[in-house]
């Protein structure tokens, strides 16, 4: 059975699936995520689909749950890359992919994880600004 | 009234033998006919090269148009039929330019001594002939021209439907005139293509120019925002005139947490306060 | 509406069948020259419904069938099973309902995805479900 192959970047894995994935080659993926998330530490993970021609609604269920694993595990996941026919067709499909993030690119892609990361960051820093106690 | 091999084949003779009298009688036929629009030398060829086909087709035993020694004046029929459909000419003009063998035929015939109850059964037979490939060119200049508006439906769909960069990383689809479901399909992957190939995060849909939106059209835009979003781009609605906002609600369409906005403009300063973009405006021009 | 060509048989036993079967339509679908939207609208509805006749049918056949109908070319898709079939069609194609653990997009999703859907099931004797999809 083939394998995705998972690459780490910095503070990113990057996941670039090339093939037209079985079943069983996708649900695979997600468990290797998961270790890698924990055994990494990465904090972002991004999944370009850019090569994939169909994404039917086994192929989107797997990305969503990889999404809620990775976030529970305090990693947010971007999908990137998806072409317009796929798009449209997961639209007359009726499948939304909620909770998944997305952007046009790779590059757009780490710019978010950025961004939402530069935020999470301001929290923290806001949280250890302000007194224990909150005034009502 | 079929032609018989034989008599085919005395008719590819009496083409080859009188080539020259034939062909420059033929062309005199059909320039009368066009008058001047074609000049007389590519009228001349077109007229040699239809005597070779014709001629070529009953030496090799064409009885039928639709018999396989015919299949080269065929193709050579609707070839002129097409480049007559493309210039213009009417189908009348093109299929008497075929019709006009049987007169030059004729000259010949009248010219000779055989005119006997044999060449005239051989001369119903080719006249027979002649006028199934002159309705074949009628066809074919009916089926170039279908193609001909066919084409230019295309190409008015894609002027009628431009996507412009507006700014670094935001692109604009300015919608003018009826949409009805095929154009709205056109532009919604021409717009989701557009954010590919730009790499742009955001698009607005400008609607100023539509005059309305049935229930579909609505459907087609708002399945085009919800898929720039799959994709990781978020769209503006602008320019909803009044009378749409009220079908839209009328139809009970759900726009849901889509942006809309009044204007052009107010769409893209909203995309630029979203990305951090600063906008200067001169205090001395603003618009009304 | 008339066969256009031979017929090509998939038997669907696996996942990796599924795949097979993406990829004859894929390749029939460009043949047959389809918009690149309906190509993988047609592609991902083949996908959806084999993995049906997998997983619900406990296995099966996909025949892939080029067909024309005066001057439109179009392809049929049909895929059989002899399993259990399907004991209340009205609830089966209605969206979200599911009873395989997926998200319940299959059946009505793809019928969404296609210009002509039609199904013939028996309990106890098996499904077969036919699928056409035109060139414009």
């Amino acid at each position: 059975m083939e394998r995705v192959p998972v690459l780490k970047i910095g503070d990113i894995l990057l996941v670039s699936i090339q093939i037209d994935m079985e079943d069983q080659v996708a649900l695979q993926l997600q468990e290797d995520l998961a270790e890698r998330i924990v055994a990494s530490g990465c904090h972002g993970v991004i999944i370009d689909i850019s090569a994939l021609d169909i994404v039917d609604s086994f192929v989107g269920r797997t990305l969503a749950t990889i999404a809620s694993i990775s976030r529970v595990l305090d990693a947010e996941t971007v999908v990137v890359g998806m072409r317009p026919a796929v798009a449209i067709t997961l639209v007359e499909l009726g499948l939304s992919l909620p909770g998944i993030r997305t952007a046009l690119n790779v590059e757009l892609g780490m710019e978010l994880l950025a961004r939402e990361r530069a935020e999470d960051d301001e929290d923290r820093d806001d949280d250890a600004d302000e007194p224990a106690v909150t005034t009502p | 009234m079929a032609l018989s091999s034989d008599e085919g084949g005395r008719f590819a003779d009496l083409l080859m033998e009188h080539e020259d009298s034939i062909v420059s009688s033929w062309t005199a036929e059909v320039a009368a006919l066009l008058r001047g629009r074609l000049s007389h030398a590519e009228l001349q060829r077109q007229t040699a090269e239809l005597q070779k086909g014709f001629q070529t087709a009953l030496a090799g035993g064409a009885q039928e148009l639709t018999d396989d020694s015919a299949a080269e004046l065929r193709a050579q029929l609707a070839e002129l039929s097409s480049t007559r459909a493309r210039q213009g000419f009417t189908a009348t003009e093109t299929a008497v330019s075929v019709f006009a063998l049987k007169e030059a035929v004729l000259k010949v015939l009248d010219a000779g001594d055989g005119t006997d109850a044999d060449t005239l059964r051989a001369y119903v037979g080719l006249s027979a002939f002649v006028d199934r490939a002159g309705l074949f060119t009628f066809d074919s200049y009916a089926r170039a021209r279908e193609e001909l508006i066919a084409d230019q439906a295309e190409q008015l769909l894609e002027l009628s439907t431009p996507v412009v960069k507006l700014w670094e990383g935001v692109v604009a689809v300015p919608l003018v005139g009826t949409l009805d479901s095929a154009r709205a399909q056109v532009v919604m992957e021409r717009l989701l293509q557009t954010l590919v190939d730009t790499g742009s995060p955001y698009a607005i849909i400008d609607i100023t120019g539509v005059p309305a939106v049935d229930t579909q059209v609505a459907q087609h835009i708002l399945k085009t925002v919800v898929a720039a979003r799959l994709m990781g781009a978020d769209c503006i609605i602008s320019g909803i005139r009044p009378q749409i906002a009220q079908t839209i609600v009328a139809l009970g369409i759900e726009f849901g947490d889509i942006a809309t906005k009044a204007s052009l403009a107010d769409a893209l300063r909203h995309v630029l306060r979203k990305t951090g973009d600063k906008v200067t405006q001169k205090p001395s021009r603003r618009e009304g | 509406m008339t066969a256009g060509g031979a017929a090509e048989r998939i038997a669907v036993t696996s996942d990796q069948d599924v795949v097979r079967v993406r990829q004859l339509v894929r390749t029939v679908a460009v043949a047959v020259k389809l918009s690149l939207v309906d190509q993988t609208k047609l592609v991902t509805a083949a996908s959806e419904l084999a993995r049906n006749t997998l997983v619900y049918g406990g296995g099966g056949t996909v025949e892939v069938t080029r067909v024309e109908n005066g001057r439109r070319a179009g392809i049929q898709i049909v895929f059989a099973d002899q399993g259990p079939g399907i004991p209340d069609l009205d609830l089966a194609l209605t969206d979200g309902y599911t009873t395989g653990g997926g998200l319940g997009l299959g059946l009505s999703g793809a019928r969404r995805l296609v210009d002509e859907f039609a199904i013939d099931t028996a309990v106890g004797k098996g499904t077969t479900i036919s699928v056409t999809k035109w060139c414009r």
